[in-house]
């Protein structure tokens, strides 16, 4: 009878630690091997196709179809750049405010209405907030600016209401991880509850707040298929908030089908979504910093 | 309990697998069994399509029929662009693949283009488009070009009223727009800075209706039906029908191609020529398209 | 006394981006649902989708994203639930677990397209099999595994440590008291966890256009398994509902592409809906079931990441 409890023992310890090691080691295996398959296709435009990473990530041309053709990224970076910092800054007073609301204005609410509204605000399908967004947002930006309507403010509007929930709920989780004492301290130097609030519970929330706005941006970054199709997507610097341009991601949609294993052109591409993938990288590398800061 | 159907899940999955798997093999060595030119009504496999969006909906309509014919044919048509469609017939992962152009004006290493043959299936007539509120009927081809490369950009300056024209395009991976640039433009550059870019069809369309002054490109299988909502151009005063294109008159159209590694054998033959066939082309005409036996 | 009312003020203002947001929620579902409507007929539900007539229905595609996600769920759920026991059970402090954090946050930032494209390289064309169910099975896997992995991860933490230290003092194993008693106590935050990423799974679109394609073969039960057309074989090309909207809005020359369009969304979002209802309730039933096992539960801040 021991015996048999001991194998058993042995059985099931050793072959569930295997498992779980295994599952462990599968997503770090995953993620490593992604990064081999997109660097090792990203970096053949220059190996193979001969752009210079000068060009690439210098230059505003982007003229792959031409005779002489030019691979410069820039309209791209700085497309994603704008519309990104664009919904975060649009975003983030609002996802504060609810983050608030939720924590200190009225949990009741906040935990029966708020926080299931936020969660199917997640939910929405991406093509289903884009094909909203062509078919409510831009007839209204029309209407009241003019043009044509597709535009970097139609995307940061698209992006900013996709990414609310993210920074929201990191947000209130920052809040909620103020201590209790904070507050009651605060009430007892006599400060109303907006004081307590503004000088001293988001103070004191501040790295997780941080890092929700960079999740936030992270996310905005990364959307594709919503922002291609409110952006306008024309291969220019946009002249102001109300001008199409482009995104990396929305010219990955667009061009990647369309060209051919081995071109130019086609490495050119993959060598954007290499570029996404570093940004992603960076923007990771944020977070870590705000929370070794915040430690401190 | 729950880990075990868990594992019965998996179980189920992998078997479901391993099925599929061997099936598959089976499946492609039947295309072999006949030897296709005598027993024209014994035709059995598999083919897969993949490729141009263009093609798409003639290449499910045909394959629709021709496996109503021969039951024992099997046919999947996939979408992808025409660039996925040159890239997998190349890597031999398709048995046809569709494009807008002819593969080797796809590929850059002119060696691989030697091992695939383009078959002309149909014609495709586009049109330029424009908003209705646009009072101009006909534009000669130099006034196109000077609209989309930004010369002209007001209404009245090609006979309409005083209103800032919107130019409309594809991007510059896409075959439409090759077409364009090829018949229309004749050289002249089309000028990224000015309106914005629209992925597709649907895409252009939804952009002409509800942007007042705007002007595209669609092709004419888009067109039909009761998509009346656009108003469609004539170019030199020149209807896009199979008649003017017949004629020479009208120059805004292109071929159809189904691409093939090496000559086609068996039931990816029989397919090729039944999309080109008389039996086919009322469908063809009925769709938008050109039929083969009325542009030889 | 000014502070007082600036504080009114403000309290005035975060209600009023309460109901603002809520109020956005509520105008998302009355345009989806009224451009939509209609959505539940069986005709448009389970019918053929036609290439050239009005009329066709979505009854392929809904399969596929039904059963994209089962499939999906089959293969992460397991992975998710394994890396989570690991991380909270067994994963030692230090340079390798650091290391797992870090890959668990780089593929939980990646963008989906990036993953798509990863897909197209690694299961379209590096194993030949074509865009195929299982092979945007397997992407979505990748960006939903790092959610699922910290759902069961917090669960598991969250269970009390008494509870633990009780089954190991009686004799159990770790393997034991882990499978008996940790993972049903934490099985309800972990099943809420898991509907809400079905939601997520259902909605995603732009990783599964460059892995399980834009076609749909004629599905037919009748047919062999190893037949694309048999709906339950995982190797063929399976459009989803989702990616029929992007194709629809792109593509679509059935001249009522736009009616189709909005019908779909509507399905989607009452989908999106359902599962959330259905992790509501499934949170409710598994807690009083196993109340008692919770009242000590504190809280825990999620990680940030």
């Amino acid at each position: 009878m021991k015996g048999k409890g001991q194998l058993n023992y042995w059985k099931s310890e050793y072959i569930g630690r295997a498992l779980v090691t295994f599952c462990g080691l599968l997503i770090v295996i995953t993620t490593l091997s992604i990064i081999v398959f997109i660097c090792g296709k990203g970096i053949q435009s220059f190996t193979e196709s001969g752009i210079s990473l000068k060009e690439m990530l210098f230059s505003t041309e982007w003229k792959p179809s031409d005779s002489d053709p030019k691979y410069g990224a820039v309209i791209f970076i700085v497309g994603s750049t704008l519309v990104s910092i664009g919904a975060v800054l649009l975003s983030t007073p609002i996802a504060l405010a609810l983050a608030i609301f939720i924590n200190f204005i009225s949990p009741k609410f906040g935990s029966a209405v708020l926080k299931p509204v936020l969660e199917l605000l997640v939910g929405i399908p991406s093509v289903v907030y884009g094909w909203l967004g062509v078919t409510i947002l831009i007839p209204l930006l029309r209407e009241s600016f003019g043009g044509v309507g597709f535009s970097l403010l139609a995307g940061i509007i698209v992006l900013s209401v996709m990414i609310l929930p993210t920074i929201t709920s990191i947000a209130s989780d920052a809040l909620s991880g103020v201590p209790f004492s904070y507050l009651e301290a605060s009430y007892g130097l006599g400060s109303t509850r907006w004081q307590a609030i503004s000088r001293v519970i988001v103070p004191a929330a501040k790295t997780g707040i941080f890092t929700g706005i960079v999740l936030g941006l992270a996310r905005a970054f990364g959307e594709a298929l919503a922002v291609q199709m409110v952006i306008g997507n024309a291969v220019k610097l946009p002249s102001g908030l109300y001008s199409p341009t482009a995104t990396l991601t929305g010219i990955l949609t667009m061009d990647m089908a369309n060209t051919i294993n081995g071109t130019a052109w086609n490495n050119a591409l993959w060598t954007l979504a290499m570029i996404l993938l570093f940004i992603s990288f960076l923007f990771i590398f944020l977070i870590r910093m705000i929370g070794r800061k915040g430690e401190r | 309990m729950w880990k075990k159907s868990v594992k019965f899940g998996i179980a189920a999955l992998l078997i479901t697998g391993v099925l599929a798997g061997c099936g598959k093999s089976d499946s492609t060595a039947e295309g072999n069994a006949d030897n296709g030119e005598a027993k024209q009504e014994s035709y059995s496999g598999t083919i897969t399509l993949a490729g141009s969006t263009a093609l798409q909906p003639l290449a499910e309509e045909a394959a629709n029929e021709f496996m109503g014919k021969y039951p024992n044919v099997s046919i999947t048509v996939q979408g992808g662009g025409s660039g996925t469609g040159v890239n997998q017939v190349a890597a031999g992962a398709v048995q046809i693949g569709n494009s807008d152009v002819p593969s080797a004006e796809k590929l850059e290493d002119k060696s691989k283009a030697g091992e695939l043959i383009d078959h002309k299936v149909a014609g495709i007539a586009f049109a330029i488009v424009v908003n209705k509120d646009v009072n101009v009927d006909s534009l000669t081809l130099k006034q196109i070009q000077d609209i989309f490369s930004g010369k002209i950009t007001n209404w009245k300056d090609v006979g309409g009223k005083d209103e800032k024209i919107n130019v409309i395009n594809r991007p510059a991976s896409s075959g439409t727009r090759a077409t364009f640039e090829k018949t229309v433009m004749k050289g002249v550059k089309i000028n990224e800075a000015i309106g914005t870019v629209q992925d597709s069809n649907g895409a252009v369309e939804q952009a002409i209706n509800s942007t007042p002054g705007s002007i595209s490109y669609v092709a004419m299988s888009y067109l039909i039906g009761e998509k009346k909502d656009l108003k469609t151009l004539k170019i030199d005063g020149v209807e896009p029908t199979v008649e003017n294109i017949k004629t020479e008159k009208y120059p805004f159209w292109s071929y159809e191609y189904m691409i093939t590694k090496g000559e086609p054998k068996d039931a990816v033959r029989g397919f090729i020529e039944y999309v080109k066939s008389e039996e086919f082309a009322p469908k063809v005409k009925e769709m938008g398209y050109i039929p083969m036996s009325e542009l030889e | 006394m000014v502070s007082r009312i600036v504080d009114k003020v403000w309290t005035g203002v975060f209600y009023v981006v309460a109901a603002f947001v809520v109020g956005l929620l509520v105008l998302f579902f009355a345009a989806i649902l009224s451009k939509g409507w209609g959505f539940w007929q069986p005709d448009f539900l389970f019918g053929k989708p036609s290439n050239t007539q009005a009329g066709g229905g979505v009854g392929p595609q809904l399969i596929n994203s039904l059963y994209m996600l089962v499939i999906t769920l089959l293969i992460s759920v397991p992975l998710g639930l394994g890396a989570g026991i690991y991380l909270a059970e067994y994963a030692k402090q230090g340079r390798m677990l650091n290391f797992i954090r870090l890959c668990i946050e780089t593929m939980a930032s990646l963008p989906s397209i990036v993953v798509g494209l990863f897909g197209l390289l690694a299961f379209v064309t590096l194993t030949g099999w074509g865009y195929t169910l299982i092979g945007g099975a397997l992407a979505i896997t990748i960006l939903n595994l790092p959610g699922l992995t910290r759902i069961c991860e917090n669960a598991i933490l969250d269970v009390p440590a008494n509870i633990k230290e009780g089954s190991l003092a009686l004799g159990a194993t770790r393997w034991q008291t882990l499978v008996r008693v940790i993972l049903p106590a934490a099985l309800p935050q972990i099943m809420t966890g898991v509907i809400l990423a079905a939601g997520r799974i259902f909605g995603e679109a732009a990783a599964l256009i460059y892995t399980a394609g834009l076609t749909t073969p004629l599905l037919n039960f009748a047919a062999d398994l190893s037949s694309p057309a048999h709906p339950l074989n995982i190797f063929r090309p399976a459009e989803t509902l989702t990616v029929h909207i992007w194709k629809l809005n792109s593509e679509g020359i059935v001249p009522d592409a736009k009616i189709i369009a909005a019908k779909s969304a509507a399905i989607l979002v009452i989908m999106v809906l359902l599962f959330n209802v259905a992790a509501r309730f499934a949170s409710v039933a598994l807690q009083r079931y196993f109340a008692g096992n919770r009242r000590t539960t504190k809280k825990k801040m999620s990680d940030a990441a």
